[in-house]
């Protein structure tokens, strides 16, 4: 038995999505190999070979695959799947957007959202925005699964070396162009790999006055999240919406200001160690699962916070 | 240039989940269902490129038991034109299934745009849309936020986990809806009373020649694990406090 593990990346750097997803192929048992796809993506495959527990990285390094568009490298994955018995690749929206196809190219079905491996077939996966938790038994030849990467410890980036091969099969998505992206550049932790994340939802009130919750994570070394309504109202981008259809996130410490609780947000955060809510009203829903809550003005908390911290 | 909208009825998004006792599902006896919100904001999209002049028919599809015409009903309130009821009884159909029943309704009325929801909010698998691109090998513009179709071509913008991203696809092709790609409009009663009178033919998965093989089972459905609600705190310095000696987080 040997499982296929996607790497997710930028053609430069290995994201630590795939560490976790990594963790949950270990628990499969069976040997374990890497898939690299893109453009000029040598130093990601070396970085995927160098993990403890990989014994091999496939790298298909061409042009053709710079944007990792689903319509070729679907075809790919596809292509290389039969000699695997899982193909497995974290819960980014880019795989996301590829596994169901490669599935699908493989007329078999898909499971998403892993949250635990219980046997080689048996899965839980959530369900109704981590209300309910299914477990689910795959019978298909190649199981193809995307995993919840808050649910699996990182595996350690070091104590291997996995041989490199390169692989040749191209596939070009000729209806498909990519005209550009607007990726948000911060140095700010990254929201899903963050210890520590503030975030701000309606309360906040504006744009202009999400100052304060940068402010106080900048003090505290934290990512910025936001709730859906904060996104929708345009206080921050779209990246940084938590939640059932946003990024699920489990940081050593969430502090949610000015954020109800509704369960579409819950589902993305209520994983997290230690959960602060901190809303002028008492009966917020949010309060029900924070460790700490604080009831009152958020104008006032976040800069008192910020100042003595 | 026809549409084609798959829409799905889920329990309404603002309804209390309750696992079943005997954890073979989830609760769903006399609560309120819905059309999954996702696959609202596809109708809404529709109909809007209807309105540009874009678009000359909108048909919608469903996928279940009897109840699903509502749905279907509610979508030809909102603006589309007839709709195909798929009659797959009460069984639980993955979505390789739907989207193989999907395929052949692609097949048969050759829609130039597909749209459907990225997710629906039950199952929450966001896998559909892009198992029918492939069936049928149509480009695919997963979690829109924007949707531009003029010259034979789409352009989308995607809601990627680093933000934004810009494609350029041609027709026909199949995209799926993020939640700020529009706002979906209330339906007015007259609409509702109009959309009585509109076709809505009737398909089963034999009549179309798919076969309802489920190779994922479900074993169980558990509730979450519970948190506890914690402390509340007087002030910010006890909140500091807190963290710093307690939670040991800071
Ligand atoms: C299909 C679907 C998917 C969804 N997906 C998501 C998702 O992924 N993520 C998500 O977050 N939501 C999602 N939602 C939306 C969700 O249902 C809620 O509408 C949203 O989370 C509310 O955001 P909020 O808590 O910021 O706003 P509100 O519910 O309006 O809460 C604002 C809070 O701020 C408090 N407040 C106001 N002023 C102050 C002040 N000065 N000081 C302190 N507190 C103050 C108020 O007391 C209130 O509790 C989804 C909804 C649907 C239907
Ligand atoms: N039973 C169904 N009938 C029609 N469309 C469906 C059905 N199930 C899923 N879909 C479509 O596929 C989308 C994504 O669903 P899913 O892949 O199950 O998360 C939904 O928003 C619908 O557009």
């Amino acid at each position: 038995m040997t499982v296929l593990v996607i790497a997710e990346h930028d053609n430069q750097n290995l994201k630590p999505a795939t560490l976790n997803a990594l963790s949950a192929a270990q628990q499969l048992g069976g040997a374990i190999e890497v898939l690299v796809i893109g453009s000029n993506c040598q130093a990601v495959a070396q970085q995927a070979a160098a993990i403890a527990g990989v014994s091999k990285v496939k790298v298909s390094d061409n042009a053709v695959y710079a944007q990792q568009l689903a319509e070729n490298t679907s075809q790919l994955i596809a292509k290389l799947a039969p000699a695997y018995s899982h193909v497995l690749a974290p819960a980014t929206t880019t795989f996301k957007d590829v596994l169901p196809r490669t599935a699908a190219l493989l007329a078999v079905n898909m499971v998403s959202d892993v949250m635990a491996v219980v046997s080689a077939d048996t899965f839980k996966r959530p369900i109704y925005a981590g209300n309910a938790i299914a477990t689910v038994q795959s019978s298909d030849a190649i199981k193809v699964l995307s995993v919840r990467t808050t649910a699996f410890d990182p595996v350690s980036t070091s104590g291997g070396s996995a041989a490199i091969e390169a692989i040749s099969d191209l596939f070009e998505a000729k209806q498909t162009q990519f005209m550009g992206a607007e990726i948000a550049k911060s140095d700010r932790p990254e929201l899903t790999s963050a210890k520590l994340i503030v975030s701000g939802g309606r309360g906040v009130g504006s744009k202009e006055n999400f100052a304060i919750i940068y402010a106080l994570a900048d003090k505290m070394g934290a990512a910025v999240g936001a709730s859906r309504a904060a996104v929708d109202a345009g206080y921050v981008p779209n990246d940084l919406q938590v939640g059932q259809t946003g990024k699920v996130v489990a940081p050593e410490l969430y502090m949610a200001v000015g954020i109800s609780g509704a369960i579409q947000h819950l589902a993305g955060m209520k994983d997290s160690k230690v959960i602060v809510a901190i809303n002028k009203d008492p009966e917020a829903p949010i309060f029900q699962v924070a460790d700490y809550g604080l009831v009152g003005d958020l104008f006032t908390i976040v800069p008192e916070l910020t100042a003595k911290l | 240039m026809k549409i084609l909208v798959a829409i799905k009825r889920v329990l309404d998004y603002s309804v209390k989940v309750r696992v079943k006792t005997d954890h073979s599902d989830v609760d769903l006896a006399n609560a309120k269902m819905s059309m999954n919100p996702f696959c609202e904001i596809a109708v809404e999209e529709a109909v809007r490129l209807k309105e540009a002049g874009v678009a000359s028919e909108i048909i919608v599809v469903s996928i279940g038991s009897k109840a699903v015409q509502e749905t279907i009903r509610s979508a030809m309130a909102m603006g589309a034109d007839r709709g195909i009821w798929i009659d797959s009884g009460e069984a639980a159909l993955s979505p390789l299934t739907i989207a193989q029943l999907l395929a052949k309704v692609v097949q048969a009325e050759q829609p130039s745009v597909v749209l459907l929801g990225k997710q629906a909010i039950d199952s929450d698998d966001n896998q559909t849309g892009q198992m029918l691109a492939a069936l049928c090998d149509y480009p695919q513009a997963t979690f829109a936020s924007k949707v531009t179709i003029a010259d034979s071509k789409a352009t989308v913008v995607r809601e990627v986990d680093g933000g934004l991203q810009t494609l350029q696809l041609a027709l026909p092709l199949v995209v799926t809806t993020d939640l700020r790609l529009n706002e979906p409009r209330y339906v007015k009663l007259p609409d509702i009373m109009k959309a009585k009178k509109k076709p809505l033919d009737t398909q089963t998965p034999e009549s179309l020649g798919v076969s309802l093989n489920n190779s994922v089972k479900m074993i169980k459905v558990e509730p979450p694990s519970e948190r506890k609600a914690g402390i509340m705190v007087p002030d910010v310095d006890a909140l500091i406090n807190s963290l710093k000696n307690q939670a040991k987080v800071l």
